[in-house]
């Protein structure tokens, strides 16, 4: 095990607290903004694009600045990203057509 | 043991070199499980879209007060522990070992807090005659799903909690370096995230519209 405090990633001299401070403060206002739309009461249809896309943000804060991939070297980022896009788009490629069948099978 | 200089060896973004990643192994290894776990909970979450969609019956059961409230109240808990973790992640990297643990330690106790209000939601929702068996409001399927997304979601702060607990005490003691409290911190910032889709799409989504 590797000795106390020589960290291999000294170089990360980008973030500091007072960024990760105003990402927090970003990420709170979104979920209020969130908390809105629900006491609003919209349609089931724009709320649901609205609350996806207000979510699509806080995830992209949380990981580009809490988990500093933003930081990070874009290998890392290329490595994670697409894969995990891909396979999210393959599932709703599958799984989310007969889902909406099943809806329009309803009386 | 002499520390390999990660940037010494990385060379050019697409050059390859020793470190390609310009990381080290322990955290190339937690953001692979991250990216494996959060297909996880990306079927999950689209599980259950999948049988609320498919569901004619399916309720929406949470008013403003308390359920809302009381969820809101979470994400803030998460949120903030999010912050705390993230300035361990700094401290520890400053070398300064007292201010990382307490960051630690605070991340570790809004993370009880989490669990332990979540836990409160939970047995009043047994006591309203939602189980993940049953739903007196509906389609049965609502409580196993629900109680399924929320509780794998639970076990992940809770196996969080631990193992902040211990990687404060290793580096307290000085047997881990900053390193490892940056891999905890991105264990710690994947459980605030996939809370930041289960908020909205099992809680806002289901806000009882005649209240």
């Amino acid at each position: 095990m590797s000795t106390h405090g020589t960290s291999t990633i000294e170089a990360h001299h980008g973030p500091t607290n007072k960024l990760f401070i105003w990402v927090w403060v970003w990420l709170c206002v979104l979920t209020g903004i969130e908390v809105l739309l629900a006491y609003l009461r919209l349609d089931p249809h724009p709320m649901l694009v609205l609350l996806v896309g207000l979510s699509l943000i806080k995830s992209a804060l949380i990981v580009a600045y809490f988990m500093h991939l933003r930081f990070e070297k874009i290998g890392l980022f290329l490595v994670i990203v697409p894969s995990l896009v891909f396979c999210l788009v393959m599932i709703l490629i599958f799984v989310f057509p007969d889902s909406l069948r099943i809806v329009h099978l309803h009386p | 043991m002499a520390e390999l200089n990660i940037d010494a060896v990385a060379g050019p973004a697409w050059g390859g070199g020793v470190a390609p990643f310009a990381t080290n192994t322990k955290k190339l290894g937690m953001w692979l499980f991250l990216l494996s776990d959060s297909l996880t909970f990306s079927t999950a979450i689209l599980a259950y879209a999948y049988v609320r969609l498919s569901s004619a019956n399916w309720p929406r059961p949470f008013e403003i007060y308390p359920a809302i409230a009381n969820a809101t109240f979470l994400t803030f808990i998460l949120l903030s522990s999010s912050l705390t973790m993230v300035m361990a992640v700094a401290a520890a990297h400053r070398n300064e070992v007292k201010k990382a643990v307490i960051y630690i330690l605070l991340t570790a106790v809004g993370g009880i807090a989490f669990v332990g209000l979540h836990m409160m939601e939970w047995f009043r929702l047994f006591a309203e005659g939602v189980t993940p068996w049953s739903n007196k409001w509906g389609d049965p399927l609502f409580g196993g799903t629900f109680f399924g997304l929320t509780g794998l979601h639970m076990l992940h702060v809770s196996i969080g909690v631990i193992y902040l607990c211990i990687i404060a005490t290793g580096f307290g003691r000085r047997k881990f370096n900053a390193d490892h409290v940056e891999v905890s911190g991105l264990y710690w910032h994947f459980v605030d995230l996939v809370w930041m889709f289960i908020f909205p799409m099992v809680y806002l989504m289901s806000v009882n519209l005649k209240s």
